[in-house]
């Protein structure tokens, strides 16, 4: 008991199914999996859907940050590619053939990694603090996405592009498949070769990492190339759901919730030792906390309080402060136990 | 460089004043570029526009941009002890339209302005013990402080709040002018915040206590410093330059808005960033955060003039914000060289 008390994914997985629960209690059908013509539906398959761009997002924060950086330019990531991909369809002669779309999308996913690449050389190769520079992209990329649409929201009719996201295949929907593959392969790169264990390493020590002979250059730039990667697929995902590509809308405050999401799974802002499974199960926290202050009748726009309430009680929780103070205070209570129990005896005694 | 004395010398002695003005003034030398992007900026703008200097227009620059003034000020101090305030225009948005709400409600605005200041002030203690007592990374804090201040907006109002105050649409209308300079009250509370900061960090023992700690914590505390007490403090002016910046806002455009400031920390801090201010901490300058301002003001305003899209400004800013991060970089880099 102690044991599954005391693994790091605990307290996370305790908060979503905690959700959960709240949720079913308040509304039965949130559990409930229908089959309509052999495709699964249900408000679980709905947070497994929707949540796939921030999944995307916050899989390559995980390991950036596990390399003791951070990626705010995610979100303008996300609009250049929808920008890109929207763009050469909408300008196309066949806006609704499949080749076309295969086009764009890979015209898009190679502008996203051309970006990551970007934040890469600056973080490694120039040396600039992850904060700054990728705030310069953050700053100027939705610039170039309005430039790229021609300040205009572009929207498409294309079913082919459509169905990345609402599309569904073996009865499950296409996005969840999409970011599921990612889990899948990140995970196997990550923890079934060595990659994962010499992120950690120049996450924890980039000096020490170096002289121990890791290419912490390469690791450090292919971490930020992996995730300008992944935010192009996000942006696809996010302009197929709604068939436009809003420069100033796409992926905003993803950047913020995809770092909420990696420190809900117990990954430190500190770089070093990560967890996959702790982000996706903070990913989905958060995208059924969403999904309740919807049901709430919350308006959206007020969630972020919801949100700063949970990062404020998971950061103190987190916090050595309050294990210390619990640590003392229950050392405090076992003590008078034990003076009570003396007394005890003593009555017995006399 | 071009603050050094120009005057007809012997070449060696230039040079030597030089290399010796660029050690002990390394810290400045960011700003000083600022500076001259500035001056430059200006004087391209002039040969472009003929009208692009009058005084009406420069008047203007710093009225339309008093409150990022007032918020770049906040967030110096913050990064110049080493951490970063990211809800700076979320509490903008928050006193703004707490203030546009509560005058609507009756409220006589005596009473609104220090409500409002205490409001921002609350968020900034909120984010400063976070970040002191409970070990929470400045960024992440902050954050928390972004989503509850954006959140609490609209917890406020779902939508724009017309002021009809006549105490608040004061600071703004009133112009009092000097052959066609002008001045508003916004305009000289925003000076008024530069001028205290300045005071305050260069000839106070709190200052030089800001500067310390971000120079190094430990060594700060192991000189007997308050670090607690200053870094908490930090980030509560932080929020009082936010609460601040939302009564600027409100005056300026006449309303409260809860979209309001949607990625005015990031232009704060890419102000704080060409004014000279090293993100690492330890180094920077108030008025430094002013020029940073003022630069980007300036830009915004000659894209306008141009008939340019604003979707340029974004780019040009990242572009800008990159060039002073290398230039600091490379300063950085040479000032361990050195120290090595």
């Amino acid at each position: 008991m102690r044991r599954v008390i005391r693994h790091r994914l605990f307290w996370p997985i305790v908060a979503l199914l905690v959700l959960i629960a709240i949720n079913t209690i308040a509304r039965p059908q949130f559990i409930g999996i229908t089959v309509r013509n052999g495709q699964l539906y249900g408000a679980l398959i709905d947070i497994l859907r929707n949540s796939a761009p921030l999944m995307l997002v916050a899989l390559g924060m995980t390991i950036v940050i596990a390399t003791r950086g951070i990626d705010l330019s995610v979100g303008a990531v996300m609009a250049v590619s929808g920008a890109v991909a929207l763009t050469i369809i909408d300008a196309s002669s066949d806006p609704t053939g499949v080749g076309t779309v295969a086009v764009a999308v890979l015209a898009a996913l190679g502008v996203s990694l051309a970006l990551g690449m970007w934040n890469g050389l600056l973080v490694s190769v120039v040396g600039i603090q992850p904060i700054i520079a990728t705030l310069v992209l953050m700053l100027a990329g939705r610039g170039v996405a309005l430039l790229i649409t021609d300040g205009f929201i572009t929207t498409v009719n294309s079913p082919p592009y459509s169905f990345i996201a609402t599309g569904y295949l073996i009865g499950l929907p296409v996005a969840f498949l999409i970011s599921l593959t990612a889990i899948i392969v990140i995970a196997l790169f990550e923890r079934r070769t060595a990659l994962g264990v010499l992120t950690e390493a120049v996450g924890i020590n980039p000096e020490a990492s170096r002289l121990a002979g890791v290419r912490a250059r390469g690791i450090v730039f292919t971490a930020y190339a992996v995730t300008g990667l992944l935010a192009g697929i996000a942006g696809i995902i996010y302009s197929a759901n709604i068939r436009a590509a809003d420069a100033n809308a796409t992926g905003l405050f993803i950047e913020l919730y995809a770092i909420l999401a990696v420190v809900l799974g117990g990954t430190s802002l500190m770089g070093g030792k990560f967890t996959i499974a702790g982000t996706v199960v903070g990913v989905l926290t958060i995208q059924t906390l969403e999904s309740t202050i919807l049901f709430l009748g919350v308006p959206s726009a007020q969630s972020p309080v919801f949100f700063a309430i949970v990062v404020i009680v998971v950061v103190i929780v987190q916090s050595p402060r309050l294990h210390a103070w619990a640590r003392s205070a229950f050392r405090a209570r076992a003590r008078g136990a034990a003076s009570d129990s003396s007394i005890d005896k003593a009555k017995v005694a006399s | 460089m071009t603050a050094i004395d120009t005057r007809p010398k012997p070449a060696e002695t230039f040079a030597s004043r030089y290399s010796t003005f660029l050690r002990r003034r390394a810290s400045l030398m960011p700003t000083l570029s600022a500076v001259v992007i500035l001056i430059a900026l200006l004087i391209g703008a002039r040969v472009r526009f003929a009208n692009f200097l009058s005084p009406g227009n420069l008047s203007a620059l710093l009225l339309d941009n008093a409150y990022l003034i007032v918020l770049a000020v906040g967030l110096t101090l913050v990064i110049i002890t080493g951490g970063i305030d990211l809800s700076v225009g979320s509490v903008m948005a928050f006193t703004g339209i707490l203030c546009a709400s509560l005058l609507a409600q009756g409220l006589p605005a005596f009473l609104v302005v220090p409500i409002m200041l205490v409001g921002g002030a609350l968020i900034g203690l909120l984010i400063g013990v976070l970040v002191q007592y409970f070990n929470v990374q400045p960024f992440i804090a902050s954050l928390a402080g972004l989503f509850l201040a954006r959140g609490l907006a609209f917890v406020v109002s779902l939508s724009s709040i017309r002021v009809e105050d006549p105490a608040i649409l004061w600071l703004q209308r009133t112009r009092w002018s000097v052959g066609g300079w002008y001045i508003t009250p916004t305009g000289i509370i925003a000076l008024l915040v530069v001028a205290i900061a300045f005071f305050v960090m260069h000839w106070t023992r709190f200052g030089r206590t800001v500067y310390a700690i971000g120079g190094s914590e430990q060594s700060a505390r192991l000189m007997g410093l308050d670090v607690a007490r200053t870094k908490v403090l930090v980030y509560v002016i932080s929020g009082v330059c936010g609460g601040l910046a939302g009564l600027l806002l409100t005056a300026y455009s006449g309303a409260g808005y809860p979209r309001n400031g949607i990625g005015t920390e990031l232009d704060a801090i890419a102000a704080v960033v060409i004014g000279g201010t090293l993100l690492t901490g330890g180094t920077g300058y108030v008025l430094g955060s002013l020029i940073g301002v003022l630069v980007y003001g300036t830009i915004k305003k000659l894209i306008s003039f141009m008939g340019a899209e604003q979707s340029w400004m974004q780019i040009i800013i990242g572009a800008l914000l990159l060039v002073f991060i290398v230039v600091q970089r490379l300063i950085v880099a040479r000032s361990q060289r050195r120290g090595r």
